[in-house]
């Protein structure tokens, strides 16, 4: 009996070590382990399904990179947690919710769509999460008027893409008289009233604006109309399926004007769907990975290659856009997180504010951010590209 | 304004058979059961999706590829009947309206997973290169002169079965009283059931014609179905020929709007028409009053 309250009071004394040990390494350790979640919600399903994997591979390509660089504040691995909002904007929110509660994720990536994103927008300012846009263009998602304001985009901004569409045509068409054809939702919406300021800033009025809807089979009806009032050259923007709609309905009307866009034609197999007169339409990208690229360009490429099947040259890196953005976006998330030094939002927001030099893919960023300047790009890193058989080739390079 | 005028007749009438063509899928499941398939463009989605995957995707030759296509659509239409009418129309109930939209979204879905999340293009020879029509650079794709005929052929056909045959006879029967019908010898069951099959087949058809002309992806249909419900309606949903003209006049007033007003007007004024002509006429521009005995 003696023995056993003996051995017991050893045995006890031992177990209170080993749980006191255990106690004081785990918290410490589980910090030490516990990843960084990365939440993205985007279109993963439906039409535009192909760009949500193109915003996939290019953060998880950067994910990787950071990681096998020992990841993030001493040694946290990131780790992508996905979510489809099927395009929905109510989908979108409900995704966003449970990604910034539940799954606490320490950056929110996403919107593919425009009225997505401005869904997720309150949320991401209420809850103090950054929000970073790779693709969706609208002018509102970063200017939203939010104080403190938790939104960044490295992506084309409809504003900017608008009076860049009218530079490039003065340039290169010599265009007079601009003809609108918008698609009808938001995003044509918005387009239509930034193309009139762009225009108006010019000394210029769009001669006509017409829409189209994005199961517009024939639209000739509204081309006539812009004809009619006498477009030298159309300013337009929607999605690929539509965009192509336009395409063949001008052909049908033997109509060879110069067609300037948005970048909706990137978004799919433009070049199948329109048919003869596809490269017609110059449209703007942000990146194109055909021509010499620089060392990130290469790395990335070859990377992408090892990575997916899929993936044997630029072509198949597509939409370009989607895969640039999120790549370099990812990088400068990541220069956030470390200037941080933790995973709290509002110190992120400042990181995102501290970087000042990044040599990324897209171009070298120059202190990207600012509490006045929430978009890493402007017009002067767009590209205009147009569709040469199945690839989207910088114009520069077929002239 | 002549150009304008020659452009909206052209379209008008191309894209109004194309609606025509869908409606009369409507008009047929109406004339021998009294209900429709709501998903009706989903059954035109799957004949363009069928007919994509086996010319395209499997390289079959089309003469291979739109029997097979077709036959599929054929019997997706006694899945809906069986699945999503019959159970319903049973018991008295009109859940089939539901039903059968709740099916159409089952299907894109499917097709969403299975085909593909992008919208592909079904080439045709038959739109490439524009014939020109007007002397003026205006011109049309030789699918969208054949698109009005098959419509019209089809129209002229379905009239002339239910109106001369023994056998359309009979089937027109069964709307007007089951009972009758039954005790007459006439099998209704499979006269439903063949009503679905071939209103589905109408709809595969105009899938594939429309096509080459649109993009193929899982919600081709969704749209377009709706207009071809409301010409269907407009029509007076008991009439072959009704239908078919709704379906022009409809595309007519589409495409006349759009050249005489403007894109930002067509839908407003289109749909506002179609009330309008409703509540003139409550049975279709062409329809009869249905004979309640009471």
């Amino acid at each position: 009996m003696l023995c056993t309250d003996k051995g017991l009071r050893i045995h006890k004394g031992l177990l209170a070590a080993v749980l006191t040990a255990l106690l004081a390494t785990l918290p410490w350790r589980a910090m030490a382990a516990e990843p960084i979640k990365i939440g993205l919600i985007t279109a993963l399903s439906g039409q535009s399904a192909l760009a949500g994997e193109a915003i996939t591979r290019g953060l998880q390509t950067a994910i990787d990179e950071i990681n096998a660089d020992g990841g993030l504040l001493d040694g946290r691995e990131l780790v992508l947690v996905r979510r489809d909002d099927e395009a929905n904007p109510a989908k979108g929110v409900v995704a966003a919710r449970e990604l910034i509660h539940k799954e606490k994720v320490a950056v929110l990536f996403g919107g593919l769509d425009t009225p997505v994103s401005l869904a997720i927008v309150p949320l991401a300012n209420q809850a103090r999460v950054p929000f970073v846009g790779p693709w969706a263009a609208g002018t509102p998602i970063t200017k939203n008027g939010a104080d403190p304001n938790f939104v960044f985009r490295v992506s084309a901004m409809d504003e900017l893409v608008d009076k860049a569409m009218v530079a490039y045509a003065q340039e290169n068409f010599g265009s007079e008289k601009f003809g609108l054809m918008m698609i009808n939702n938001p995003w044509g919406e918005s387009n239509q009233k930034g193309l009139v300021v762009a225009l108006d800033e010019k000394g210029m009025a769009p001669v006509a604006s017409e829409k189209f809807d994005g199961d517009a089979i024939d639209v000739v009806p509204q081309l006539t109309r812009l004809r009619d009032a006498g477009a030298d050259t159309i300013a337009m923007v929607g999605n690929v399926g539509p965009s192509a709609q336009v395409v063949k309905s001008l052909r049908r009307m033997g109509w060879g004007v110069p067609i300037v866009s948005h970048w909706g034609p990137a978004g799919g197999r433009f070049t199948e769907l329109a048919g003869p007169g596809a490269e017609k339409v110059h449209f703007v990208q942000t990146y194109s990975f055909f021509g010499e690229q620089s060392p990130v360009g290469e790395k990335l490429i070859a990377a992408l290659k090892a990575k997916y099947d899929d993936v044997d040259g630029p072509e198949d890196i597509t939409p370009a856009v989607g895969v640039a953005n999120a790549y370099d976006a990812m990088h400068l998330t990541a220069l956030a997180i470390e200037n941080a030094g933790s995973t709290d939002g509002p110190a992120i927001r400042e990181g995102f504010f501290a970087i000042d030099s990044y040599p990324g893919l897209i171009k070298t960023y120059e202190t990207p951010f600012s509490p006045q300047q929430h978009d890493a790009l402007g017009p002067d890193d767009y590209v205009w590209a147009q569709f040469i058989d199945n690839r989207i080739v910088p114009v520069e390079l077929n002239d | 304004m002549d150009t304008q005028l020659i452009s909206a007749l052209i379209s008008g009438l191309g894209m109004g058979s194309m609606y025509g063509l869908m409606a009369l899928g409507f008009y047929i499941t109406f004339a021998v059961s009294g209900t429709v398939n709501f998903a009706q463009g989903s059954s035109m989605m799957l004949g363009a999706v069928l007919c994509f995957t086996f010319a395209q995707t499997l390289d079959w030759s089309l003469w291979l590829a739109v029997p097979a296509a077709l036959a599929l659509c054929g019997l997706y239409g006694l899945l809906v009947e069986r699945l999503a009418v019959r159970p319903f129309v049973r018991r008295g109930s009109d859940a089939w309206l539901m039903s059968t939209v709740a099916l159409g979204i089952v299907l894109d879905n499917l097709v969403m997973h299975t085909f593909g999340k992008e919208p592909r293009s079904l080439p045709s020879s038959l739109a490439v290169s524009p014939v020109e029509v007007s002397g003026q650079g205006l011109g049309v794709y030789p699918l969208q002169l054949i698109i009005p005929l098959v419509g019209l052929a089809l129209a002229a056909a379905l009239h002339l079965v239910a109106r001369r045959t023994r056998w359309g006879t009979a089937l027109l029967a069964t709307s007007q009283n089951r009972d009758a019908a039954r005790l007459m010898g006439i099998p209704i069951g499979r006269a439903v059931a063949g009503a679905f099959a071939l209103s589905t087949v109408l709809a595969g058809v105009a899938g594939m014609l429309i096509a080459p002309l649109a993009n193929v992806n899982a919600d081709m249909g969704t749209l377009f179905g709706l207009k071809a419900f409301s010409v269907a309606i407009l029509g007076g949903i008991t009439s072959a020929w009704g239908v078919m003209i709704a379906g022009l006049l409809f595309g007519l007033a589409e495409s006349g709007i759009t050249v005489a007003l403007g894109s930002g007007y067509t839908h407003i004024i289109t749909f506002a028409l179609v009330i309008v002509a409703l509540a003139l006429r409550p049975n279709g521009l062409f329809g009869r009053a249905e004979v309640k005995k009471v």
